[in-house]
């Protein structure tokens, strides 16, 4: 009988402490899929953040780092200068990386570090209970913008991919989607690609996932998914920001 | 190896890539900033990375990264910049990883001035950034000694899986001294089986310092807190000075300060006062039982510091009420004169001041 369907390797056997609706599960998922497919399980490090998925290392079954709120990047750093031969990749939130960690990702991108970032923006900080972030849209309410966020108080929402396409170095910038099948298989090409880049040690890699928090935002699963389409989407467009002028396999050992 | 003249940077730095410090990541900060300038171009020569980085926050939390990828890596700057490593030394403190970073102080508090200063004693001896742990923290007086102790930083760090603190006032960094570089000799170390470096072969190694369970905190607390009693029992580092008799005072002092406080003992033998130095060279762990045998023969002791008085609360802990414990500091970049050591030492010992 033919397996189509099993867990990846790449994914230890750890019950999830994520909410139920929020993204981080498929996106794990997808990140130890392209693990597996590129054959990398035994020379990945992942890193952590601070946020709600500072337990990630417990849901990855290969080497992994607990970084500093934000400070994943530099972290990174040290892991990829002290052995290039490894595979490194962070997996921050939208607090960790575009508020506290902000410095540390935009120089690790603009000295072209060779390792992957997986950002995770769903707009609001998850795991301290619902706080507005740099991510935050207009108007939207979380605990600390009770009357909508202000953007004359506090300024429009952050774009992380095009504030980073906007520096010369970093090569390859995807945002994407997992909220409905169709974004899901973009999604997966699009990190396979990151990691490949990353594996031919051909640039800085970044890719965006747009992702839902039904718990603070205080909506149901299927809400939460129409919000983004609604409100992230137009906002924070699904498409290819950067691609490297490169053949596949051109830097392989 | 005949001596050369080098400066104390730059002497650090070239002992640091002799001792397999291969790895350094640095923010350029006065009065070290040629540690940097060195390395820039004699790791290339070596194989080594060098690589500035954005910020000194960044850089305490790049060091975490390649400690634990199990990297001998290291870093420096001077106060204002240690300040801003202190939140990944805690991380790497709770994490276990060794890393090496050389403080060559300035004064402050704030951004304070350029030049030498011991105020960052509190910061490097009793923590510095949050939680509950320890740095062990050593402090060299000479140009030659800084070089001859970075190995053994490389090495402690490597054993105790702990930062190591290498503490020099800007005078040690800045100053030029004849050094001689000669290869140390320690025992294996253990291998770094618990590093991050691909899970080839074996179970996925984790480098966290997030417990949220209390009793596995506890328990990491207990192992960290257990780690620093092995350092209390078996690195105590310091210099005894002129005191092999029955002294009226015994002077504590270290880095720079202890070398004015040898001259001020040579005047004061002129004048008949026997006086003597103990001279910590590890400020954590401190050597507090060196300091109270000796204090049993001085009528009074005297700390020395280029502080308002930092080190002195140690010493004080060290004698008790068994004799008194005075301190003579200058501050703010100011380097106390033999004089002012001599001038002070008669003042107490006329009863003055008390």
């Amino acid at each position: 009988m033919k397996v189509i369907f099993r867990r990846p390797e790449s994914l230890s056997v750890t019950p999830t402490h994520y909410c139920p609706g929020c993204t981080h599960g498929i996106i794990h998922r997808l990140i130890a899929e392209v693990i597996d497919e590129l054959g990398l399980r035994e020379k990945a490090v992942g890193i952590a953040p601070v946020g709600c998925s500072v337990l990630a290392f417990n849901y990855f079954n290969f080497d992994f780092q607990q970084a500093a709120h934000g400070r994943a990047p530099a972290v990174a750093t040290g892991i990829k200068r002290a052995r290039p031969d490894l595979i490194v990749f962070t997996y921050q939130g939208d607090g960790d990386l575009a508020s506290i960690g902000m410095s540390e990702i935009i120089h690790a991108a603009n000295r072209g570090e060779k390792f992957t970032v997986v950002f995770i923006n769903n707009a609001i900080y998850g795991m301290t209970g619902g706080q507005m972030a740099p991510t935050t849209m207009p108007g939207q309410v979380t605990t600390t913008s009770p009357r909508g966020r202000d953007v004359n108080d506090v300024g429009y929402p952050i774009r992380m991919c095009e504030l980073l396409s906007s520096l010369r170095t970093p090569a390859f910038i995807e945002r994407v989607a997992v909220h409905n099948p169709k974004q899901v298989i973009n999604a997966r090409r699009a990190l396979k690609q990151a990691f490949i880049y990353q594996r031919d040690r051909v640039c800085f890699t970044f890719v965006e996932f747009l992702s839902t928090c039904p718990t603070n935002w205080g909506m149901s699963p299927v809400q939460a998914t129409r919000w983004l389409e609604e409100n992230m989407m137009p906002y924070y467009p699904v498409k290819n920001f950067k691609t490297p002028e490169f053949t596949e396999g051109q830097n392989a050992d | 190896m005949a001596k050369i003249l080098m400066k104390g940077n730059e002497a650090i730095a070239e002992s640091a890539v002799r001792a397999g410090g291969l790895l350094y990541f640095g923010y350029p900060i006065t009065p070290q900033s040629e540690i940097a300038e060195y390395l820039a171009h004699r790791m290339p020569e070596v194989g080594g990375v060098f690589l500035q980085i954005e910020s000194e926050v960044a850089v305490a939390n790049v060091l975490y990264g390649a400690a634990g990828a199990g990297a001998r890596v290291w870093t420096s700057s001077s106060s204002p910049g240690i300040s801003l490593m202190m939140e990944a030394v805690s991380y790497i403190a709770a994490a276990e990883l060794p890393c090496v970073i050389v403080n060559i102080v300035r004064c402050g508090p704030g951004l304070g001035g350029i030049l030498p200063s011991q105020g960052d004693y509190f910061q490097a001896v009793k923590g510095g950034g949050h939680g509950d742990y320890r740095c062990l923290v050593l402090a060299p007086c000479s140009v030659q000694e800084a070089v001859d102790l970075m190995p053994l930083a490389f090495d402690r760090a490597d054993r105790y899986r702990n930062p190591v603190i290498v503490i020099g006032d800007g005078m040690i960094g800045q100053m030029m001294e004849p050094v001689e570089f000669t290869e140390q000799q320690f025992p294996p170390l253990p291998p770094k089986d618990w590093a991050t470096t691909g899970c080839q072969g074996r179970k996925p190694n984790v480098i966290n310092s997030l417990y949220l369970d209390p009793v596995e905190e506890e328990k990491l607390n207990f192992k960290l807190a257990a780690k620093y009693e092995q350092m209390k029992k078996n690195e105590v580092r310091y210099e005894k000075f002129r005191t092999d008799r029955e002294l009226e005072c015994l002077l504590v002092a270290y880095g720079t300060t202890a070398r004015v406080c040898k001259t001020a003992i040579q005047r004061l033998d002129d004048e008949g006062i026997p006086t003597g130095l103990l001279r910590p060279i590890t400020l954590f762990p401190f050597p507090e039982e060196a300091i109270y045998e000796l204090s049993q023969r001085a009528r009074f002791l005297l700390s020395v510091e280029m502080s308002t008085g930092q080190m002195v609360e140690d010493v004080r802990l060290a004698v008790g009420r068994s004799k008194p414990v005075y301190f003579y500091g200058r501050a703010g970049g100011m380097v106390p004169s033999p004089e002012e050591v001599v001038d002070a030492v008669k003042r107490y010992l006329a009863g003055g001041d008390r």
